[in-house]
C-alpha cells in the first residue's frame, strides 16, 4: 500500500517537474523580460543592468538549475516587476479566485448532478432533450463569449448588476455563474451516461425482481455505482480550483491568480509565472491522487485486488 | 501404420501472472505435460471445462503461442518458429475457427473479400482461380451466393460460422482446429454446423482436433476424446467408449453431469468443491481435492497417463497398473 | 380442480409494435417444476420479465397473469414490489453480473429480508448466515461482509439462490441458472435447486435451450417457438414421443452421449424475424410437413391426450422415427 502511494507521488512529482520546465524553457525563448518590462524606449545600458541582475544573460542551462536548486531551499523566486517574493504575489491573490471558484464548484454540482440524473432516468423524454441540448449548449460555448454577453443582458441592458471589478457580493455572482454553467453542462452529460450505463447493468434488474422498489433501486443500487466514474470528472474539476479562471477573472476584471498570471506572461514576469504554474501543477496533481484513493472507497473491486486475482 | 498427421509431446506452458500492480508475480501453468497423437482424417476431441487448459493446447498445436517446454510436430516436422516466413507459410496447411464468428470477422469486409484473403496472402493461382475458388467455398458450407456480398453484422450466427470456416479452408488446410466452434450457437443451428463439419472431414479428408465443453457434440464429431483438468490428460480413448464406460472419476463426473433426455444411466455423481484455479494447483494429483475416490496417494503423486485397455488411457492412481485389485466403479476412500 | 399458483393467459408482449409474444397460456401448480425451453427468439424469458413487471415502460404489454386467482398484470408498483422476491422469485444467467459489484454480500440478501420477512439489525444478520450455509457457502460468517467479486461463478449463483429464498416465495423462476457455468458446477447449482424444491416444496420454472438440463429436473415441459408455445407435455412423454414438428426438430438435434451416432436433424432455415413474421403458423416456412393450411392463421393449443397441448394442425401423430435421421437442410 505504502508502495503503491510512494509511485503514485514519484510520477506527480515528475508531472510537476515537466510542467514547470516547459513554461521554463517557452518562455526564455519567446520574449525578452527585460525589454517588455523596461519598455522599448529605456536605454540599452539600463536594459542590460536589469538582465545582469536578473541573471538572464547567463545560459539556459545554468539558469534551469539554478532556478531548481533554489526550489529545493524554498525559495521561489522574485517578480521582476516589483522585486517583492513570487509566492507572497500568488497567496495574497488566491482568496480572491477561491471566492469565485468554490462557488462556482459548489454550483455545477447542484445543477449538474441531479439534472444529469433526471435526465438518465427519463430517458428520451422532451425533459431528457431539452437537458441535453442545454448541455451541448452550456459547454461548447467558450466562457468569455458567455461571460460577455452575461455581462450585456444583465449589466448593460437590464442594469441589474455590475459589469466588473470586486467591489460588493453582487460583483461576483456574474462570473460564478459563466464559470459554473460550462461546468455542470459537462458534469450533467456525463452524470447521465454513466447513470444511464448503470441502469442496464443486469444487477439492477435483479434488484428489482427482488421487489426493491424504484427509488430504493435508483439511490441504494444505481447511484453509487454511478459514482465511481463521476467522481473522476469532479475529482479534476476540483484541480482546476486554483487556474481555472483565468479567462473568467480576465472578463470581469477579477483581481484573482488569473489575473495575474495572464499579466504576469504577458510581462514574461518569470518567477511568477513559474510559481504559478508550479501551484496549479501541484493542485492538480494532488486531486488526482485523492480520486485514486476514493475509488478503493467507491470500489470493491480495487480495494483488495490479491482477493480478486485469485478467482 | 503412417506416422500421426500431429504429434505432441510433453507440451508445457506457463503463464506469468501478477495479481494487482504490486501482488507476487505468480506462475500460472496452463498446459501442464500434454502428449497427444492424431492420424490424419481423424478428429481427436478435447474436452474440458474453464481452467483445463484445452484452448491453450489449441493454439499451441497450431503454433500460435510458443510453448515453454516440449515439442509439437505437424507432418513429422517441428513447426517453425513464429512470425518467420516458414511459419506464415505453414498458415495454409493449418487453420483455426472460434467461438465468436462475429469476432473473428471484419466488420467492414463483405463476406466473399473476407474468405477470399488467404487466397490473396498466399498468392494461389491466379485471379480467376481465386474467384472460382470462393464460390465453390461458399457453396461447399451451404451459403447461397448472395451471402457474399453481405457484411457479417447481416447475417445470422450460424451463418457467420459458416463464413469463418469457408475462410479457413481457402487454402485446402490439411489441418483445423475448432475451439469451441458451436458453443454459441443455438441448439437446431448447432446441429447444422456440425453436419456440415461431418461432411467436409470426409470429402476434404481434413484432420481436427475438436475443442469443446459439451460432450454430446464431442461425441458425435470426434473418434477419439482426450479429457483435460488443470493443464493434464486426464483421461483417453475412443469416443463410443468412453462416456459409455469413464474410468476417470473426473470423466465420470463430466458424463454426469451432461444431462439426457429419457432414463438417466449410472448413478448422479456431483462434485464437491469449488471449480479449479489454475494459479492455485493441488500437489500430487489436481483433481484429488474434489475426486470421491481419492486417497492417500493422491495428494502427493501426480498419477501419469498409462494405458489400462486397447485404445483408453487413464492418469488415475486407482486405474494405474498396480492397482488392478483396487479397479471398481465407485471405489471410496 | 387445484387452482393453480401461476397461470398466463393470452400474454402479448410489443416492444415499439413489434409482436414478441403472441398470447401465451401456461400454469405453474403448487410444488410443480415446469420447464420451458425454446432457443433464441422463443420468448421464454420475455415471459416471465412480462409477468413480473420486469419491462420497460415502452413495452405493451396484455393478457392476463393470475397469482392464486388474483392478476397481477398491471398492477400497483406497491403491489408488484411485494410479490416480486416475496410470492414470485427470478434468478437470472450470468451470476458474476446480476450481483451490485459495490454492495456486501449482507447488504444484498438483507434487503431481501429487510422487505419481505421485516427483520432488522442482528436478526437480518443471523438469517443471512443461515441462508448462506443453507445454500452451500462455506466460511458464511465471513464471508457475509464480502463482495461478490470475490466469490466464484457457482458461487455467485448459490448466493443469488440465497437471495431468491430470503423472501420465501411460492414461486422460484430460474432463468438459464447454469448456462454460464461450467458442467460441474451446473450440476452442484441443479443440485441444490432440487435439494431447495425437496426442503421447501417450491414451485420452480426451469428457462433453458439445454434439453437435458429440463428434461432431468422438471415435471412437465413448454417448448416455444417464435413467441408462442408450440407443445407442453410431461417430461417424460415429450422426449420419448414429440408431437410438434419444431419439438421433433429439437429433440433430433442433441447428439446421443451413447448409442449409435445418426445424422442430427438440422431444422433448416432461421427463427423468423418478429418484424416479418409469416402469416399462420411461424414454423411452417421450415417444416416438412407443412401444407396449405398451415399458412392460413396461427394454430391454436388443442389438448391432446391427458396431458399434453400441440399448436398444430397436423392431426396424425408424427412418429419419433420420420423425422430423425431425415437431413433437412
Amino acid at each position: 500500500m505504502a508502495r503503491y502511494f510512494a509511485i503514485r507521488i514519484g510520477r506527480a512529482m515528475i508531472t510537476i517537474a515537466l510542467v514547470v520546465t516547459f513554461a521554463f524553457v517557452v518562455l526564455r525563448l519567446s520574449g525578452d523580460p527585460a525589454l517588455i518590462i523596461m519598455g522599448p524606449e529605456a536605454p540599452p545600458e539600463v536594459i542590460a543592468a536589469f538582465r545582469k541582475a536578473w541573471g538572464l544573460d547567463d545560459p539556459l542551462w545554468m539558469q534551469y538549475f539554478d532556478y531548481f536548486g533554489a526550489i529545493a531551499k524554498g525559495e521561489l523566486g522574485r517578480s521582476m516587476r516589483d522585486g517583492r517574493p513570487a509566492i507572497a504575489l500568488v497567496l495574497e491573490r488566491i482568496p480572491a479566485t477561491l471566492a469565485l471558484t468554490i462557488p462556482a464548484l459548489l454550483l455545477k454540482l447542484a445543477i449538474g448532478i441531479p439534472g444529469g440524473i433526471f435526465a438518465a432516468l427519463h430517458r428520451g423524454s422532451l425533459i431528457d432533450r431539452a437537458v441535453m441540448i442545454g448541455a451541448v449548449a452550456g459547454f461548447t460555448v467558450p466562457s468569455f463569449v458567455l461571460g460577455l454577453v452575461l455581462v450585456l443582458i444583465f449589466a448593460v441592458q437590464l442594469g441589474w448588476l455590475p459589469s466588473g471589478g470586486q467591489e460588493t457580493w453582487r460583483h461576483a455572482i456574474l462570473p460564478i455563474v459563466t464559470l459554473g454553467i460550462g461546468g455542470a453542462a459537462v458534469l450533467a452529460r456525463f452524470t447521465r451516461s454513466a447513470m444511464l450505463e448503470v441502469l442496464g447493468q443486469p444487477y439492477i434488474r435483479t434488484a428489482s425482481a427482488k421487489g426493491v422498489s424504484w427509488r430504493a433501486v435508483v439511490l441504494a443500487h444505481a447511484l453509487p455505482n454511478a459514482a465511481i466514474p463521476t467522481v473522476t470528472i469532479i475529482g479534476f474539476m476540483v484541480g482546476t480550483l486554483i487556474a481555472g479562471a483565468v479567462v473568467v477573472e480576465s472578463v470581469f476584471s477579477w483581481p484573482g491568480v488569473g489575473r495575474l498570471l495572464v499579466v504576469a506572461v504577458a510581462n514574461r514576469d518569470l518567477a511568477v509565472v513559474q510559481c504559478i504554474l508550479l501551484l496549479v501543477a501541484a493542485t492538480m496533481v494532488t486531486s488526482n491522487l485523492i480520486v485514486d484513493f476514493l475509488y478503493g472507497f467507491l470500489d470493491p473491486r480495487l480495494r483488495n485486488r490479491e482477493a480478486a486475482g485469485a478467482h | 501404420m503412417t506416422a500421426p498427421l500431429l504429434s505432441v509431446d510433453r507440451l508445457v506452458r506457463t503463464y506469468r501472472m501478477r495479481a494487482g500492480m504490486f501482488g507476487r508475480p505468480r506462475e500460472v501453468c496452463a498446459v501442464d505435460g500434454v502428449t497427444l497423437k492424431i492420424n490424419r482424417g481423424e478428429t481427436l476431441g478435447l474436452v474440458g471445462e474453464s481452467g483445463s487448459g484445452k484452448s491453450t493446447t489449441g493454439r499451441l498445436v497450431l503454433g500460435l503461442e510458443n510453448p515453454d517446454a516440449g515439442s509439437v510436430a505437424f507432418n513429422g516436422r517441428r513447426l517453425p518458429a513464429m512470425d518467420t516466413t516458414e511459419w506464415r507459410a505453414s498458415r495454409a496447411r493449418m487453420q483455426m475457427i472460434f467461438q465468436d464468428p462475429l469476432g473473428a470477422l471484419d466488420r467492414r469486409l463483405p463476406i466473399a473479400a473476407q474468405v477470399r484473403e488467404p487466397l490473396d496472402i498466399h498468392a494461389v493461382g491466379d485471379e480467376a482461380l481465386r474467384t472460382a475458388r470462393v464460390e465453390e467455398l461458399m457453396r461447399s458450407v451451404r451459403l447461397s451466393d448472395d451471402v457474399g456480398q453481405r457484411y457479417p453484422h447481416e447475417l445470422s450466427g450460424g451463418q457467420r460460422q459458416r463464413a469463418v470456416l469457408a475462410r479457413a479452408l481457402a487454402t485446402k488446410p490439411d489441418f483445423l482446429v475448432c475451439d469451441e466452434p458451436v458453443s454459441a450457437l443455438d441448439v437446431s443451428i448447432q446441429a447444422q454446423v456440425v453436419n456440415l463439419l461431418i461432411d467436409l472431414q470426409a470429402e476434404l479428408d481434413l484432420t481436427m482436433l475438436f475443442i469443446s465443453h459439451d460432450l454430446r457434440v464431442v461425441r458425435q464429431i470426434s473418434r477419439r476424446v482426450a479429457v483435460m483438468y488443470l493443464g493434464r490428460v486426464v483421461e483417453l480413448g475412443s469416443a463410443d467408449d468412453l462416456f459409455v464406460s469413464p474410468q476417470h472419476p473426473y470423466t465420470r463426473a463430466l458424463v454426469s453431469a451432461s444431462p439426457t433426455p429419457g432414463a438417466r444411466r449410472g448413478e448422479r455423481i456431483v462434485l464437491s468443491g469449488d471449480p479449479p484455479n489454475p494459479a492455485a494447483k493441488p500437489a500430487g494429483c489436481a483433481f484429488h481435492p474434489r475426486c470421491p475416490s481419492a486417497f492417500a496417494r493422491c495428494r502427493t503423486d501426480a498419477p501419469a497417463l498409462v494405458e489400462v485397455a486397447p485404445d483408453r488411457s487413464v492418469a488415475c492412481h486407482l486405474t494405474g497398473p498396480e492397482s488392478h485389485a483396487t479397479v471398481a466403479l465407485g471405489a471410496v476412500a | 380442480m387445484l387452482q393453480p399458483l401461476v397461470s398466463l393467459d393470452g400474454l402479448t408482449v410489443a416492444f415499439n409494435g413489434v409482436k414478441v409474444l403472441d398470447g401465451i397460456s401456461l400454469s405453474v401448480g403448487r410444488g410443480e417444476a415446469v420447464g420451458l425451453v425454446g432457443e433464441s427468439g422463443s420468448g421464454k424469458s420475455v415471459t416471465w420479465l412480462a409477468a413480473l413487471g420486469l419491462l420497460p415502460k415502452t413495452s405493451a404489454v396484455s393478457g392476463s397473469v393470475k397469482l392464486e386467482g388474483t392478476e397481477i398484470l398491471g398492477a400497483s408498483p406497491s403491489t408488484m414490489d411485494r410479490v416480486r422476491g416475496g410470492r414470485v422469485a427470478m434468478i437470472f444467467q450470468d451470476p458474476a453480473s446480476a450481483l451490485n459489484p459495490v454492495l456486501t454480500i449482507r447488504r444484498q440478501v438483507g434487503e431481501s429480508l429487510a422487505l419481505h420477512r421485516g427483520l432488522s439489525g442482528a436478526a437480518i444478520h443471523a438469517e443471512a448466515r443461515r441462508l448462506l450455509d443453507l445454500v452451500g457457502i462455506p466460511d458464511a460468517e465471513r464471508r457475509l461482509s464480502a463482495y461478490p467479486h470475490e466469490f466464484s461463478g457457482g458461487q455467485n449463483q448459490r448466493i443469488m439462490i440465497a437471495m431468491a429464498l430470503a423472501g420465501n416465495p411460492d414461486l422460484l423462476i430460474a432463468d438459464e441458472p447454469t448456462t454460464a457455468l461450467d458442467a460441474t458446477i451446473q450440476a452442484q447449482i441443479l443440485e441444490l435447486i432440487r435439494r431447495v424444491r425437496r426442503e421447501t416444496g417450491m414451485a420452480i420454472v426451469l428457462i433453458s435451450h439445454d434439453l437435458g438440463v429440463v428434461a432431468e429436473n422438471c415435471d412437465r415441459v413448454a417448448v416455444m417457438y417464435a413467441g408462442r408455445v408450440v407443445e407442453e407435455a410431461p417430461s417424460a412423454e415429450l422426449f420419448d414421443d414429440p408431437r410438434h414438428p419444431y419439438a421433433h426438430g429439437l429433440i433430433g438435434s442433441l447428439p446421443p452421449i451413447d448409442g449409435p451416432r445418426r445424422r442430427l436433424t438440422a431444422i433448416a432455415g432461421t427463427v423468423p424475424d418478429p418484424k416479418a413474421m409469416p402469416q399462420g403458423c411461424a414454423f411452417a416456412p421450415r417444416c416438412v410437413h407443412a401444407a396449405a393450411l398451415c399458412g392460413t392463421k396461427p394454430p391454436r393449443l388443442r389438448a391432446v391426450g391427458e396431458n399434453r397441448r400441440v399448436a398444430c394442425v397436423i392431426d396424425q401423430p408424427v412418429r419419433a422415427t420420420d423425422i430423425i435421421g431425415q437431413a433437412a437442410e
